[in-house]
């Protein structure tokens, strides 16, 4: 995608001179690919290959709602008491920050193109953050809870079980309070509430957990991407001229987010 | 402009071993990863191929208790109850073996990421494909996915065959990680498979020359662009269902297990709706070798250029409407008689492409080189795996033929008499591009007939045994089916033989073969145009296309003389190679 020879070859680059000498910023010089014949032709190919890679992705997915769907037609009783036992209010959150955080991304590629380069960067860092957000409330707030039956102190549904807390078993000096009889919803054999109706459950606890965690492994390369993105921008390798690694980034970033526009309804919403 | 180093022959040492080694590991010419790829999967089919030999040895005669109560069979050390066991286990580790390694190692890559990466950049005069970097990274993958396989088969083997169907492949093995390294290096692989296509979709699209039209690419490049989709949809749903199985098997997660109120038939669709498209991914580059091989050699343009073309996008699209024709036993009627006709539906394009070969091959000035012996053997094997093919789509002669080894003839006449066979073809039709030198063709051609006659004594035997009920995956047999069996296995030293001569010619060739043409075949692809071997850049300048692919009664090839090249009477060619190879490209 990216390269920078440091003596003009003849054939690649839009624009010529030593580099060495050069006071333009890094986006300015950049020289595409020898086998491109311009640099347009490079990005249109680059976005090509990335969007085909998308629909690799989508196609990934497809067999997990596949498995949704299936599941859910054969074990409609199951389906009903996982999806009631989903707070469709952490959800919703978290739809808020994806969606919020695909603004920033859309906003951070206009930034670059209007080379508005610090502003650019902020809206890096904060499309970063809200990935983590969403990391954060994912992991703290639902699967920790479901899982296990620890709880965060400060989580407002604690307030609901109240009668269940077993304070012996709170942990880091009672950050983590311990609820009994709320965890145990895990996937397959790992299965353990007490309190499941539908002999079933351990299913829809592995279609949960198998779709969210690769949801959220995307999350995580996603902000690897959106990193990597930053770190070069300070360096002033995006610009008006050339900003392709940011522009395929916000794609993906997209599709995470478009991911889970399918999940929450299907997962939180519907009974 | 231009470095000098870029008018040198790519295969040219960068200095002392370490710094070519070096120069190799990390370039991103796509000639060399081509030729990296090909050593890979050549290595990888010799690892298969020595397990199916050591299969259809055990074979010969099982350690097995015959109707009298005795234990008999003798080539597994002493024979008593415990050594049948010993042997059955071994017999299912070897096809375990043999087939995930030939289907995710070396089918699915061979020609693609050997021969198309290559040809592709050459034959549409690029420099390179469209991401140099991504199609490095694709090899690695291959060889990580390639090791995560192989130390499964180090640890002790797995045993459920190459399709992992569960619950077998939850429950086998339970104290050992071995069907995970196996099923997470088929999950590595695809992403090299997935990187590979969208490579060469890219490419197509955008870096074929000025004056290269969609219907002016050579029909190689269009079957490997109907592959390179397949590749790209097809391969992320085997992903998920491996990533699934995976989780299935650490974790327990229940998905397809029946105790849990799983469906382990959910695991069979998921699988071959990669599975059976990826058959597609296997036989459409050999499809494509085929259209190359059979007009250069015949010195005639292909008959039904278009049709060609639209066969290979339509058995592409057709194969993703087929896969249930592997579970008919496990459906309704209705939906097996929906797959039946769908299944049906391949043959039509893959009959339009065999007329049209034969068409091509009809009233043309056929030259029986080695590739030319190879294309004509692929078509006869080919025709008579296509054939068999038609039984089993059958729901009544399937019930009977289904699982017995009258499946494992039909597709190893398609997979290997198809696509490993035009895989030799086209190895020996552009040999001579890729190292720049002439193999042995006596030898060569020997070699060929060798492969024929032992790849037909292996696998015609096993239609017979197949009709007759010998069931496929069993370790051992009624007596009635030892004949049969004996003449396959003969039949698969005899294919053994074959491939040492091709290997002893092939490391000949290197060693001392004589230089090779510009353009030996007299083909008309751009490739030919280039250097034996390619420079660096691949060509000195950007080449324009100003013909057809397959113009044979109005061009002179790049690199011959008008007066050697024979012309049709009442011909006047129109252009000489001279003009095509001198053409300054514009674009700049």
């Amino acid at each position: 995608m990216s390269t920078y020879p440091t003596q003009s070859s003849g054939q690649p680059g839009g624009q010529s001179g030593g580099a060495a000498a050069d006071a333009r910023p890094l986006w300015a010089r950049y020289k595409f690919g020898h086998h491109f014949r311009n640099s347009h032709d490079e990005f249109e190919a680059s976005k090509f290959g990335f969007w085909l890679f998308l629909s690799t992705e989508v196609l990934l997915f497809a067999g997990i709602f596949c498995a949704y769907a299936l599941f859910r037609a054969m074990y409609p009783e199951a389906w009903a008491e996982g999806s009631k036992a989903l707070d469709w209010k952490v959800g919703t959150i978290n739809t808020v920050v994806l969606l919020v955080s695909s603004f920033t991304m859309a906003y951070a590629i206009y930034c670059f193109q209007t080379d508005k380069q610090e502003r650019a960067r902020r809206m890096l860092v904060i499309t970063f953050f809200a990935g983590l957000t969403f990391l954060l409330v994912k992991f703290g707030f639902e699967y920790m809870p479901k899982w296990s039956g620890y709880f965060f102190s400060f989580d407002p549904a604690l307030s609901k079980y109240t009668a269940n807390i077993v304070p012996e078993q709170a942990k880091l000096g009672g950050l983590i309070q311990f609820v009994e009889g709320y965890g145990g919803k895990r996937p397959g054999k790992m299965f353990d509430y007490p309190f499941a109706s539908s002999p079933q459950m351990p299913i829809w606890w592995a279609v949960y957990y198998s779709g969210t965690v690769i949801h959220a492994s995307h999350v995580v390369i996603g902000m690897a991407l959106i990193a990597r993105a930053w770190w070069r921008a300070r360096k002033g390798h995006y610009g008006p001229g050339h900003y392709t690694f940011v522009e395929i980034t916000g794609l993906y970033w997209h599709l995470v987010d478009l991911v889970w526009i399918f999940l929450f309804p299907l997962l939180y919403l519907i009974h | 402009m231009a470095h000098d180093h870029h008018h040198g022959s790519y295969l040219t040492p960068k200095g002392g071993t370490l710094a070519t080694v070096l120069d190799w590991a990390t370039t991103v010419d796509h000639k060399k990863i081509g030729v990296m790829y090909l050593f890979a999967v050549l290595f990888m089919f010799f690892l298969g191929g020595v397990a199916a030999v050591a299969l259809r040895t055990e074979l010969w005669d099982p350690v097995r208790i015959n109707e009298a109560g005795q234990v008999t069979g003798q080539l597994f050390g002493p024979a008593d109850a415990t050594s049948v066991a010993t042997g059955n286990d071994i017999y299912n580790r070897l096809f375990t073996l043999h087939g995930a390694i030939m289907v995710f190692m070396v089918i699915v890559p061979s020609v693609p990421a050997s021969l198309g990466n290559f040809l592709i950049p050459l034959m549409l005069g690029a420099k390179d494909v469209a991401f140099p970097r991504l199609n490095l990274l694709s090899w690695y993958i291959y060889v990580i996915g390639s090791i995560f396989a192989v130390s499964s088969i180090v640890l002790g083997g797995v045993d459920t065959g190459w399709t992992f169907y569960t619950p077998y492949s939850t429950s086998t093995d339970a104290d050992m990680m071995r069907v995970v390294y196996m099923v997470l290096g088929a999950f590595i692989l695809g992403f090299s498979s997935i990187l590979t296509g969208l490579n060469f979709v890219v490419t197509v699209h955008k870096l074929r020359a000025p004056g290269m039209g969609w219907f002016d690419m050579p029909l190689f490049v269009w079957g490997l662009y109907a592959t390179s989709i397949i590749q790209v949809l097809a391969t992320p749903v085997i992903g998920i269902t491996l990533l699934l199985l995976t989780f299935e098997r650490l974790f327990g997660i229940g998905i397809f297990d029946p105790a849990k109120g799983g469906d382990p038939v959910l695991y069979q669709h998921f699988f071959w709706f990669y599975s059976h498209p990826v058959v597609y991914v296997m036989i459409l580059p050999a499809m494509a070798i085929i259209n190359e091989v059979i007009p250069v050699h015949s010195r005639k343009a292909i008959f039904g250029y278009k049709s060609m073309a639209f066969a290979s996008l339509a058995i592409a699209a057709v194969a993703f409407l087929v896969w249930g024709h592997h579970m008919f036993t496990s459906m309704s009627e209705m939906a097996s008689a929906i797959f039946s006709g769908l299944t049906f539906l391949v043959a039509i394009p893959t009959a339009v492409k065999m007329f049209n070969w034969i068409a091509t091959l009809y009233k043309g000035s056929i030259s029986l080189t080695t590739p030319m012996i190879y294309a004509v053997n692929f078509l006869v094997l080919f025709a008579i795996g296509g054939l068999t093919g038609l039984p089993l789509a059958t729901l009544s002669t399937d019930l009977h033929l289904h699982d017995s080894y009258f499946v494992v003839a039909h597709f190893h006449y398609v997979m290997m008499g198809g696509t490993i066979i035009a895989l030799l073809a086209g190895l020996h039709h552009w040999w001579p591009k890729m190292f720049g030198k002439m193999y042995n063709a006596f030898w060569a051609n020997i070699g060929a007939i060798v492969v024929f006659i032992g790849f037909n004594v292996t696998f015609f035997t096993q239609f017979f045994m197949g009709v007759q009920g010998m069931p496929r995956r069993y370790a051992s047999y009624v007596e009635d089916f030892q004949i049969y069996h004996q003449i396959s296995t003969i039949g698969s030293y005899i294919l053994a033989v074959g491939f040492f001569i091709h290997l002893f010619v092939f490391i000949h060739s290197l060693a001392a073969g004589k230089k090779a043409a510009q353009n030996p075949w007299g083909g008309l692809t751009m490739e030919w145009a280039a250097d034996s071997p390619p420079i660096e850049h691949n060509f000195a300048h950007e080449p324009v296309c100003t013909h057809g692919p397959y113009d044979f009664d109005r061009v002179v090839p790049p690199g011959w003389k008008e007066a050697d090249w024979p012309v049709p009477e009442g011909v006047k060619p129109q252009l000489s190679g001279a003009e095509l190879t001198s053409h300054k490209g514009g674009g700049h």
